[in-house]
């Protein structure tokens, strides 16, 4: 024979010793990333400029005189750079995303494909309005599809994320009081599962705000609502279905009842992903409502935005709602901005941001509704609604689910911190799913619910995703309820442990500064 | 569907576990009045890929994009080149189907991009510290103005003329709300701000603010430096308001004169110009007024192994804590645009912002004498960065439309942005950036010239 | 000198006219570790009662309440840069305002040392 052994190498792992520390602190694939101010430098740039001398300086004497402290890197550092930062980061590419009251759906890539066509993307908001037809028709369609969808009469475009397209909803309530003279109505009722949201846009709007406590199934209770009304309440705040995960089922009812004693109804749009083509809430008798399209609409959650937060009006708040906003006249798509609004709009609130609201979300809100249509959102609510019923009912044996002989939920599953080892609480729960390899669960919300997890677990994920998740779920609660230390320490596996909160709030330290300069 | 995953089998077991016999079980709690029975009527229903794809570019074809004309329009956005690797690293999954970095053990990436932007734009504005970031200027500008107010305990700002109409606009609709007394006015087409002959002399013992925009709406740049201390002398706040932020890499920043806020539209930088959005705000202030800056703050800290990481911090002036004692209620900033904001300053570096504004400069200036040669028009700016303001002699917003149908925008009329305000009508705002060619200027000046005649 | 509390969780020390105010070491201990106490400014004119002090930990912010009416004499400087104070010695160091009282009657409406130690015991 002959014996070759220029292809030799070891090919079976062998067994010994745990790993020792490494030179870069690195693990494999789990890189360590320095800031960008101790790698980079003034000098460096990766962006090529044309080459030679500039003139002019009609800078009016303030030509800058002292350096900025930028650090630039080349493009190949500045692309590993966050390519190794994006690898911290656990997103709904990565796994299910289970955090409740946020709907963490798949974000389709045709949508940023369309919101990336030069058509849309690099246009000027202040072109002549003949120059931009294609991009006002985008708005005139996507608002068809927001009120068709809610059943509403009209829709403002231009709010920038949920908690604005409130206050945009809150704005037009005050302006519609005060327009027929009624200004002694000072107070908004909030029930207390509310989002913090709300009793902040109401105070922001000079309301007072008052609780409305939940009935023990987790229900607005709608005896204590409407014993409150009365000629100082303007109107009340719904959330629906609610953040306990429960469709209101008297909003109706309470609808009436509101308008009866002269307020308004605003309903918290935020879970309309429960509901979206099977409930349109005009048939509830609601008078404004703010449209998440980063939640419902899919357009990408960005690690903390950009959002966008349409608000549909009722025929009652349509005057007051703010400008500008596309009308079509004849074949012409206008834009109706403060000139042009006069006597048409007249009792408008006024204007909200600079230009015309999150194009960029339009588009993507726009592509996905015409993808699925109006039999496809059907669809999505039914899958989001089945899968946190089967998570609910999957895991009510182990998990204490508070509001689980309430009905079925809506597209999120509530569970509390009842039953586990003593010291063992929601966070830690949560913390040992990060170890699982998941996003947790929203966590300690809403507050009526001791130690609330919220799980909300969308339609776009297989029954083979939900089934793992419920495993792993399952998996961490019963290590809780048996008091596993090694929970209180997790996560064990992720780029951090647990992180010291209290000395970042005591000590804040916001910007970066040169080692010799930084307060120690 | 094609975003739908669950098969009709998976539906079918899963209802059998949770002991439903159908899809309507589940929605029992729904009233009869508002039962739907199938798909709404009056929308179409669904389509594919490529017929969505069909009909979104035929919308798109349809506007006359700033990349397919000489192009000079500014007033508040701006076209600048961004480069492929930005838009690249925006669209890692990782950092666009991310959430709010609450749970910071998996959100370090997040959560160091954000602590690194917010250094960034410190360091631009010549803040001390800087936050996440804001929806955008104009919502940025009216925050500072509600901020100057919780620090002073006064409710009176004044807002210089040269401030964008827009966020002008913005700041009076809350204003209605929250009591707050605004004094404004329309600027007027001379080279010289009303930083002397109106904001000092109005300052009182009232004032909680002055806010200025720098460079501003006509493209005019003063010294904010005894302004600033005007509105010391009187324990009230400036608030510099930069809606160019590439300017300050020609120019001494706000901070440096003083500004007590310094607030900003980010989009100059990475983000595009979108139709007017998404775009992203920029805020910053000096340290001793942290604690009643609006929005998100990511800060440094330890992990429990004693290893550098970033969390959001001071979450407790925010809306889920303070609920109605919220320094605002805002809950969402503008994350994806931070990231590309911090991305391309990250490319340019100081070397490469400073390079960039110097091109911009010269070509502003080359612009505006070339355009002054034309008979009839004025250069109304004495100081500019890249933008300036001409008066045409005649209305300038008839003169825009019938230059946009010979495929030029030639940049922003003040009757646009001041309807109502006649001595304006004549004012055109010129923005020359560095995708402005040589070739660019002479073809509007051309034909502005024959427009004009 | 004597040591009033109110239900609130609040102390208040009497020496002659001049009250010292501050929170309960019951009080720190339900809410965790302080990072950030808000104290009154010297002048300012509180009714009994009135929303006097934020004291925030890392995920609530919380009012203290003034337990008697009066002017402010001054706040505690030393928890701007050490807001543990409140944790390490809430009822000693880590007090917040020292308030001139206007009305030592409304001292009767508060409870004494042990009446306040039964009244938690029962929370």
């Amino acid at each position: 024979m002959t014996i070759n052994q220029s292809g030799w190498r070891p090919t079976a792992p062998a067994s010994g010793a745990a790993a020792a520390p490494t030179f870069t602190g690195n693990k494999a694939l789990m890189l360590e990333e320095p800031l960008i101010f101790e790698i980079g430098d003034a000098h460096t740039t990766g962006v090529d400029f044309a080459e030679g001398d500039v003139a002019g300086s009609r800078l009016g004497d303030l030509t800058r005189k002292t350096p900025i402290g930028l650090p630039g890197l080349s493009e190949p550092e500045t692309v590993r750079h966050y390519t190794r930062l994006s690898r911290q980061n656990y997103a709904i590419d990565l796994g299910l995303f289970p955090l409740g009251s946020c709907t963490m759906k798949h974000n389709p890539r045709l949508n940023e494909k369309m919101a990336r066509l030069p058509g849309f993307a690099d246009v000027h908001p202040l072109q002549p309005t003949d120059t931009v037809q294609g991009a006002l028709e985008v708005i005139h369609q996507l608002a068809h599809w927001l009120v068709t969808l809610t059943g509403m009469a009209s829709v403002a475009m231009s709010p920038k994320a949920g908690a604005h397209g409130e206050l945009c909803g809150i704005l037009a309530i005050k302006a519609a009081l005060a327009k027929r003279g009624d200004t002694d109505r000072k107070v908004i009722l909030v029930p207390e599962s509310a989002h913090g949201t709300n009793p902040a846009t109401a105070a922001f709007a000079g309301f007072s705000v008052e609780d409305i406590p939940a009935t023990a199934e987790g229900r607005v209770d709608t005896a204590a609502l409407t014993a409150r009304l009365g000629p100082d309440v303007a109107g009340v705040m719904i959330t629906n279905p609610n953040t306990c995960g429960l469709f209101e089922r008297d909003l109706k009812a309470i609808s009436d009842a509101v308008h009866a004693a002269g307020g308004y109804v605003y309903c918290d749009g935020a879970n309309f992903n429960a509901i979206v083509g099977r409930v349109r809430p005009g048939d509830l008798g609601i008078d404004a409502m703010h449209i998440n399209l980063h939640k419902t609409f899919s357009t990408p959650h960005g690690g903390g935005g950009p959002g966008s937060g349409p608000v549909v009006f009722s025929d009652a708040l349509t005057p007051f709602a703010p400008l500008p906003f596309v009308e079509k006249q004849g074949d012409h798509f206008a834009l109706v901005e403060e000139e042009t609004a006069g006597d048409h709009h007249a009792s408008s609130f006024g204007r909200m941001v600079a230009f015309h609201g999150q194009m960029g979300m339009f588009t993507r809100a726009l592509t996905y509704m015409l993808s699925h249509g109006a039999d496809g959102l059907r669809q999505v609510a039914e899958d989001a609604v089945l899968n946190a019923n089967y998570i609910l009912r999957s895991l009510n044996d182990t998990l204490d689910a508070p509001f689980g002989g309430s009905g079925p939920c809506m597209h999120e599953a509530l569970f509390s911190d009842d039953g586990l080892a003593d010291g063992f609480s929601t966070i830690d729960i949560a913390k040992g799913l990060i170890d699982e390899g998941y996003h947790p669960m929203t966590m300690y919300f809403p507050l009526v619910v001791h130690g609330a997890m919220l799980v909300e677990p969308t339609e776009t994920e297989s029954k083979a995703a939900l089934d793992q998740f419920i495993g792993a779920l399952r998996s961490v609660a019963e290590r809780a309820k048996a008091g596993d230390a090694s929970l209180k320490t997790a996560p064990h596996f992720a780029p951090r442990s647990r992180l010291d909160e209290t000395l970042a709030a005591r000590k804040p330290v916001l910007v970066w500064k040169e080692p010799g300069l930084a307060v120690t | 569907m094609r975003y739908l995953p669950l098969t009709g089998h998976d539906r079918v077991d899963m209802l059998a576990v949770i002991g439903a016999s159908s899809i309507d079980d589940l929605f029992v709690d729904v009233p009869d009045v508002a039962r739907l029975d199938g798909p709404i009527h009056d929308l179409p229903m669904h389509a594919s890929e490529m017929a969505v794809e069909r009909h979104m570019s035929a919308l798109a074809r349809k506007n006359l994009t700033a990349g397919d004309a000489p192009f000079f329009l500014g007033c508040g956005a701006y076209k600048h080149h961004v480069p492929a690797s930005v838009d690249h690293l925006i669209q890692r999954g990782e950092f666009l189907t991310a959430y709010t970095p609450y749970q910071p053990e998996i959100a370090q990436g997040t959560l160091q991009m954000l602590f690194e932007f917010q250094t960034q734009v410190a360091r631009l504005l010549g803040t001390d510290v800087a936050n996440a970031s804001m929806y955008d200027g104009s919502t940025a500008c009216w925050e500072a103005i509600g901020m100057a107010r919780r620090i002073t305990r006064r409710g009176k700002a004044i807002l210089s003329a040269g401030l964008h109409p827009h966020y002008v606009s913005v700041a009076r609709t809350m204003a209605k709300y929250t009591g707050d007394v605004l004094d404004t006015a329309a600027p007027r087409l001379t080279a010289d701000t009303d930083f002397e002959e109106r904001l000092i002399a109005k300052i009182d013992d009232d004032t909680s603010c002055v806010v200025v925009q720098y460079p501003d709406i006509l493209g005019r740049i003063a010294d904010l430096k005894p302004l600033a201390d005007a509105c010391h002398a009187k324990k009230a706040l400036l608030i510099a308001v930069v809606t160019e932020p590439v300017a300050l890499g020609a120019i001494t920043s706000p901070g440096e004169m003083d500004a007590d806020i310094v607030v900003g539209e980010g989009q100059s930088i990475g983000v595009g110009l979108q139709f007017g959005g998404p775009y992203v705000g920029l805020f910053g202030c000096k340290e001793k007024y942290v604690r009643q800056m609006p929005g998100r703050l990511c800060g440094e800290t330890v992990d429990a192994d004693g290893r550098r990481g970033f969390v959001l911090t001071l979450s407790t002036r925010e809306q889920h804590i303070r609920r109605e004692k919220a320094t605002s209620n805002i809950c969402t900033n503008s994350g994806l645009c931070a990231l590309a904001f911090s991305v391309h300053m990250t490319l340019l570096g100081e070397a490469g912002l400073r390079r960039l504004a110097a091109i911009n400069h010269a070509g502003a200036c080359r612009a505006a004498d070339r355009l002054a040669t034309i008979p009839g028009v004025r250069l109304v700016n004495d100081s500019f960065f890249n933008e300036f303001t001409l008066d045409l002699g005649q209305e300038a917003r008839p003169i825009v439309r019938t230059l946009a149908d010979r495929g030029i925008l030639a940049g922003v009329s003040l009757g646009r942005l001041y309807p109502s305000e006649g001595a304006l009508a004549n004012g055109l705002v010129v923005a020359v950036t560095e995708t402005t060619s040589e070739a660019d200027v002479e073809t509007l000046a051309v034909a502005l010239e024959e427009a004009l005649a | 000198m004597s040591r009033y509390f109110t239900e609130d969780h609040e102390w208040v020390d009497v020496d002659g006219e001049i009250g010292t105010v501050g929170i309960s070491d019951y009080a720190q201990g339900q809410l965790g570790d302080i990072v950030f106490v808000d104290v009154p400014e010297e002048g300012k004119s509180l009714t009994k009662g009135d929303e006097a002090a934020v004291v925030e930990s890392v995920k609530a912010a919380s009012d203290v309440y003034s337990p008697v009416s009066g002017t402010v004499i001054e706040g505690n400087p030393a928890l701007a840069d050490e807001p543990a104070l409140v944790n390490s010695d809430a009822e000693g160091d880590g007090w917040f305002f020292k308030i001139g009282i206007s009305d030592a009657s409304e001292l009767d409406e508060l409870m004494d040392e042990g009446a306040y130690e039964a009244f938690v015991a029962k929370l």
